[in-house]
């Protein structure tokens, strides 16, 4: 299977007064194509700046990261910009769908910047919403939703482009038990059919959905076990 | 297609805070409104001053009499009596490029019809009055050289003093009396209105020159000389050439003063032209400096439309929107603004102009330029104060946007 995320040696260093922080500090880290990975660690750990340099939101400091076997690492923000709107979806904690808009024409804002004509658009943003059974919601403000129904509603825009990989910040962290069942079940429908998912969570019940779990602590990668091998590589 | 969407995007963005938006157009519509209304009044001011001086006639050289300077004591100007039918005579016969000359004196007389009688000013003039003042007869005729030669107590009259004296009567071939003397209506002129200084240019009578001169006002001076000359180009010569003839009919010495003046209406008029454009300008520039106060309150409104969308700003460019599309969808805002606001500003402006024209008595002109002019401004205005908070939401970073609360 073709990697779909390669990094190597990446470094994010921030800039403290005189001090040199690192939030980052020499991560390697391979993904395949098709996996489902839980990113797990402590808040400070630097999770969320790699989460970041994952879903092309922050560049790192040094280092490489090939996405897709194109190294993004030296890209423009105008750049890294297309590249999120083609390749990667975002599912926010907080669902982050925008509130004047329907649930359709939130799933078909990613469209609208890649510059599709509104009849493709439309018909891309039907069937992700089909895929998180919310069809007959399409009308619909994100406010007339359940918490579980918006965030279905935040999967089917992250989906909508068929990106490569799909970024999960925390999914459930604001929903109910039932909800937060709801939304694993999606995900792991999602990775049935071939997406790649990248889970960052601190529960290690959510976690267990995935086939792979790595654990970040100090800027480093320091546990990464996947499922189903008992091998279990223990970095530091 | 993405540049559609985000004209969309901005017409539902501004119409969803449907008070905020028509507040911060306000700024944008009072600043148009001003601009087309002030500069209505200022072209109608120029329109009047300068229809009443080319009333007078176009190519117009006005000859004076100057003022008296005996022993160093300068009195105002028409004070010496030294203008005469036989200048006027002598600048028609001696002066090449002039086509008519038209001598004339004036006083004020109580005119009577039966019972009825009327103040009005008697002016004395010759034929050729007709043609420089542009006149036109309702009925009857006007008189002939005849009638100045011989002295004929004969009077065309404006339809105001018609009106006054005669009401529904043929005023033709009937006889007032203008100081104790006869004269004989023989004609009766079309309306020409009022001028714009107020005055009623129909409440006037004319008679033959030298009668008004010998037979009424009892003088033999002319209180001014009108000469048009019959190509624009040659009036500075045939000025000069009117200076030098008279100079050497009153026998004024070298280096003596002119006992005499000529104006030059084309000077004049390009004189009062420049200065009621200034006026205009000086009044569309006032109203300019509302629109730009206009601006400044898209800015306002503009930048803290962008602090509070900062999340949403956030939210798109995770998913992918770009810089300009981001600078776009702002600059775009507050350009329908000001464009918006702008046709409002238009439409009421012109209706404002109309109103003052109406009601207050004042000529106001609407020029397609003063509406091209400050609709163009007020684009400009919406795009250049809607580039700072368009450029401040396009360069926001997107994780410190999606973290903002």
């Amino acid at each position: 299977m073709a990697n779909v995320v390669t990094i190597t040696g990446v470094k994010k260093l921030y800039k403290m007064g005189s001090e040199t922080v690192a939030a980052l500090n020499g991560v390697d880290l391979l993904i395949d194509e098709g996996e489902f990975v839980a990113l797990m660690g402590p808040s400070g750990s630097g999770k969320s700046t790699l989460m970041n340099i994952l879903g092309c939101l922050d560049r790192p400091t040094v280092g490489s990261y090939k996405l897709l076997g194109q190294e993004v690492s030296g890209l423009s923000d105008d750049e890294l910009a297309r590249i999120r709107n083609k390749t990667i979806g975002f599912v926010f904690q907080n669902f982050n769908l925008l509130p004047k808009l329907t649930s359709l024409e939130n799933v078909a804002l990613p469209a609208v910047y890649a510059g599709l004509g509104t009849k493709e658009r439309l018909s891309l943003a039907m069937d992700a919403l089909k895929k998180v059974s919310l069809e007959d919601r399409a009308q619909h403000l994100p406010g007339e939703l359940s918490g579980g129904q918006r965030q279905r509603v935040a999967i089917a825009r992250a989906i909508a482009m068929k990106p490569a990989i799909l970024m999960a910040d925390e999914p459930t962290g604001n929903l109910d038990t039932k909800s937060t069942g709801e939304i694993m079940e999606i995900f792991r429908d999602l990775h049935k059919t071939g997406s790649t998912i990248i889970l960052v969570t601190h529960e290690p019940d959510i976690a267990q959905a995935a086939d792979r779990q790595i654990l970040v602590k100090d800027g480093q990668i320091t546990m990464d076990i996947s499922k189903g091998s008992s091998e279990v590589i223990d970095i530091v | 297609m993405l540049f559609t969407e985000l004209l969309k995007m901005a017409w539902r963005s501004l119409g969803a805070n449907k008070l905020r938006t028509f507040l911060t157009m306000l700024g944008v519509i009072i600043g148009v409104t001003s601009v087309i209304a002030l500069v209505s009044v200022g072209m109608g001011v120029k329109k009047n001053i300068l229809d009443n001086i080319s009333r007078l006639g176009s190519n117009m050289l006005i000859v004076m009499p100057g003022s008296a300077n005996r022993g160093g004591m300068r009195g105002a100007a028409g004070s010496v009596i030294t203008l005469t039918y036989d200048d006027a005579e002598a600048i028609k016969n001696k002066i090449k490029n002039v086509s008519h000359v038209s001598p004339t004196v004036q006083g004020s007389y109580q005119v009577v019809y039966g019972h009825e009688n009327w103040n009005t000013t008697v002016t004395g003039v010759i034929p050729e009055y007709v043609a420089i003042q542009s006149l036109e007869l309702k009925s009857g005729l006007f008189f002939s050289e005849h009638d100045v030669d011989v002295r004929n107590r004969v009077a065309v009259i404006g339809p105001t003093v018609a009106a006054n004296l005669f009401e529904s009567v043929n005023p033709v071939g009937k006889k007032i009396r203008i100081g104790n003397a006869p004269y004989t209506i023989i004609g009766v002129l079309n309306s020409k209105g009022q001028s714009s200084g107020g005055q009623d240019q129909d409440d006037i009578v004319l008679i033959p020159l030298t009668t008004a001169q010998e037979r009424l006002v009892g003088v033999t001076y002319v209180r001014s000389i009108n000469v048009q000359v019959s190509e624009a180009d040659k009036m500075d010569e045939v000025q000069s050439n009117i200076e030098k003839l008279l100079r050497q009919r009153h026998r004024i010495r070298t280096g003596a003063e002119d006992d005499f003046n000529v104006r030059n209406l084309t000077s004049l008029m390009e004189m009062m032209n420049s200065s009621t454009t200034m006026i205009t300008l000086l009044l569309g520039a006032i109203a300019g400096i509302s629109l730009i106060v206009g601006g400044v309150g898209i800015m306002n409104i503009t930048l803290a439309s962008v602090t509070e969308r900062t999340r949403e700003i956030g939210i798109r460019k995770a998913i992918g929107a770009t810089y300009s599309n981001i600078m776009l969808q702002f600059l775009i805002e507050s350009t329908m603004i000001s464009v918006i606001g702008g046709i409002i500003g238009i439409g009421i402006g012109v209706v404002a102009a109309q109103a003052i024209s109406k009601f207050g008595n004042f000529t106001t002109v609407i020029s397609g330029l003063s509406i091209a002019a400050s609709f163009g401004f007020a684009l400009f205005v919406g795009i250049f104060f809607g580039m700072l908070p368009a450029r401040k939401a396009a360069r926001l970073d997107p994780i410190e946007a999606l973290r903002y609360e």
